[in-house]
């Protein structure tokens, strides 16, 4: 079963870390990575540069309308993912609680089930 | 020989020459690697070549080559003496078949059922880790990790080359009968994606199972299972639509069906419910068997198919079992005592939510005359469900008996 675990991050809340906190982080999320790549559970995984560089694109009379900042103004943006093929929901939660984020008061680390996939995985 | 037709010589040689290599030089991993390396050699040179006289012969020889090969570089790796590596003699090409012994270490109970089933299409079946990887849809490094992985955790339980005895070969057996089933449906429920390669994971599982039946064919699970697998597998023709929507069995155009694999599989169930012992494998084949034998849906013996899941209830209590039988039961006894059992699966936290007790409760309802009812749980099992394939089925019966919207209602009809 293939899962996307999703990572919600809040700028202000990491911002407040200290520098080792987030030192942790990132080394937690390089052990969880590798554990991930050893035990042949890991798709793939990929971080998203800062909500605010992105942008948003509606097409409107036929013409694209492109508007700076995120979609939708929040205080978590979806900072990365990792997609992972396990077992079963229950390991998909089991790996998931691995993660540093879910031990930080405003960080948000979600799982969902896939149900469609296409296109090239090795890339 | 065609590429196809040295592919299928090359599987089926897979456990043999794998099992000789075990036997000489004991290292699971090692020779599992070698054996790899021989297929894919052969795969390269037979089709110009030539398959050569005696084909397993040569892949014994070429693997424990390589095997040994991979010894003494390792050896001298560690910059020591390559004098302690074997002399490269081939071990003989064994009379007996080593199939059931290298699925039994496949199917080790260390493993989690995902490497279990990757382990045993790779050393068992000989497919390439390419091969299984496209299979389950992940990257071939994902399945690499899997597969070496599962080696490791073989050898660390120091498991040793040969059939374990009495009540752990019985209970090993049913690991691998479960795996084969895993295999099974995994090609059978594709539901998205590369679904050829899909349905060549069923063929591949019955093929598996054809082996160990070959092997124990008076054991009556296994004969279960290959007899269920090819009744489910007869109807893989007139399941789905050219679009890939799924058609349930009571619309299935039976013609479509695949005579051959029914009457194989039929004969394979009256012998295993002959012999002394029941099974859940044996039931639900001959639940399946029940099925097909029904020429058009309107024929079918739900009394025999109620009668049965009866059984398998109280030999395999399983609340899937049960929501099985309350179909059969509706159609004996009417849709009010099929839901009337479902009811009794509610209090059970396994089935809460779950998108085929929504489905089967929708079913029901929209056979009671309760369109809105139906209607409610059509759409929370199409939410609940994760295959794409269900959940456009489901969609589509919702929208069949969505009650009209009546002009300045708001909100549901009655």
């Amino acid at each position: 079963m293939q899962f996307l675990i999703s990572l919600y991050i809040n700028p202000a809340v990491l911002d407040a870390l200290t520098e080792e906190e987030q030192a942790a982080i990132g080394e937690g999320h390089g052990k969880f990575l590798q554990a991930l790549k050893e035990s042949g559970e890991l798709i793939t995984t990929q971080a998203l540069a800062d909500p605010s560089q992105a942008a948003v694109v509606s097409v409107r009379n036929g013409q694209p309308v492109v508007t700076d900042g995120p979609f939708v103004e929040f205080k978590e943006y979806l900072g990365g993912f990792y997609l992972i093929d396990c077992e079963n929901r229950e390991r998909a939660i089991e790996l998931a609680a691995r993660i540093p984020d879910t031990a930080i008061e405003g960080l948000g680390v979600e799982v969902r089930q896939v149900m469609f996939a296409d296109g090239q995985l090795e890339a | 020989m065609t590429a196809r037709a040295i592919g299928d010589l090359l599987r089926e040689l897979t456990p043999q020459v794998l099992g000789a290599l075990v036997r000489r030089y004991g290292q699971f991993e090692g020779c599992e690697d070698a054996v790899q390396e021989a297929l894919l050699a052969a795969t390269v040179r037979w089709p110009a070549e030539g398959v050569p006289e005696n084909p397993r012969g040569w892949l014994v020889t070429v693997a424990s080559r390589r095997f040994i090969d991979q010894l003494r570089s390792d050896h001298a790796r560690r910059e020591r003496e390559s004098a302690t590596a074997a002399e490269v003699v081939p071990p003989e090409v064994p009379e007996t078949d080593d199939t059931l012994v290298l699925l039994f270490m496949c199917c080790h109970p260390a493993l989690t059922p995902a490497s279990q089933t990757a382990l045993t299409l790779r050393a068992v079946g000989g497919l390439t880790t390419a091969e299984i990887a496209r299979a389950f849809l992940v990257p071939e490094a994902t399945m690499a990790a899997r597969i070496s992985r599962a080696k490791q955790r073989i050898r660390a339980a120091g498991s040793t080359f040969g059939l374990p005895a009495g009540a752990e070969r019985e209970e090993r057996l049913r690991v691998v009968l479960h795996v084969l089933y895993l295999i099974f449906n995994e090609g059978y429920t594709a539901s998205s994606g590369s679904e050829l390669h899909r349905a060549d994971l069923a063929r591949e599982a019955i093929r598996l199972t054809r082996m160990v039946h070959a092997q124990l064919p008076e054991d009556g699970e296994v004969t279960g299972l290959l007899a269920l697998m090819l009744l489910t597998h007869a109807r893989r023709e007139a399941r789905t639509t050219a679009a890939g929507d799924l058609v349930p069995l009571d619309e299935q155009d039976r013609t479509r069906w695949d005579r051959a694999s029914i009457d194989e599989g039929s004969a394979l169930v009256k012998a295993a419910l002959a012999g002394p012992t029941l099974g859940p494998y044996q039931l639900q084949a001959a639940i399946a068997a029940t099925h097909d034998d029904a020429a058009t849906a309107e024929e079918t013996n739900w009394a025999q198919v109620h009668a049965l899941y009866l059984i398998l209830e109280r030999i395999a209590p399983n609340p899937m079992v049960t929501l099985n039988r309350a179909i059969a039961l509706a159609e004996t006894q009417g849709p009010p005592a099929g839901l009337e059992l479902l009811a009794t699966l509610d209090a059970d936290e396994r089935m809460a939510g779950h998108h085929r007790l929504l489905s089967v409760r929708a079913h029901l309802l929209e056979q009671v005359g309760d369109p809105a009812g139906a209607y409610e749980h059509y759409r929370r099992a199409a939410r609940a469900t994760a295959s794409l394939a269900e959940r456009r089925y489901l969609e589509a019966r919702a929208a069949r008996v969505r009650p009209p919207a009546r002009p300045g209602a708001r909100g549901q009809a009655q």
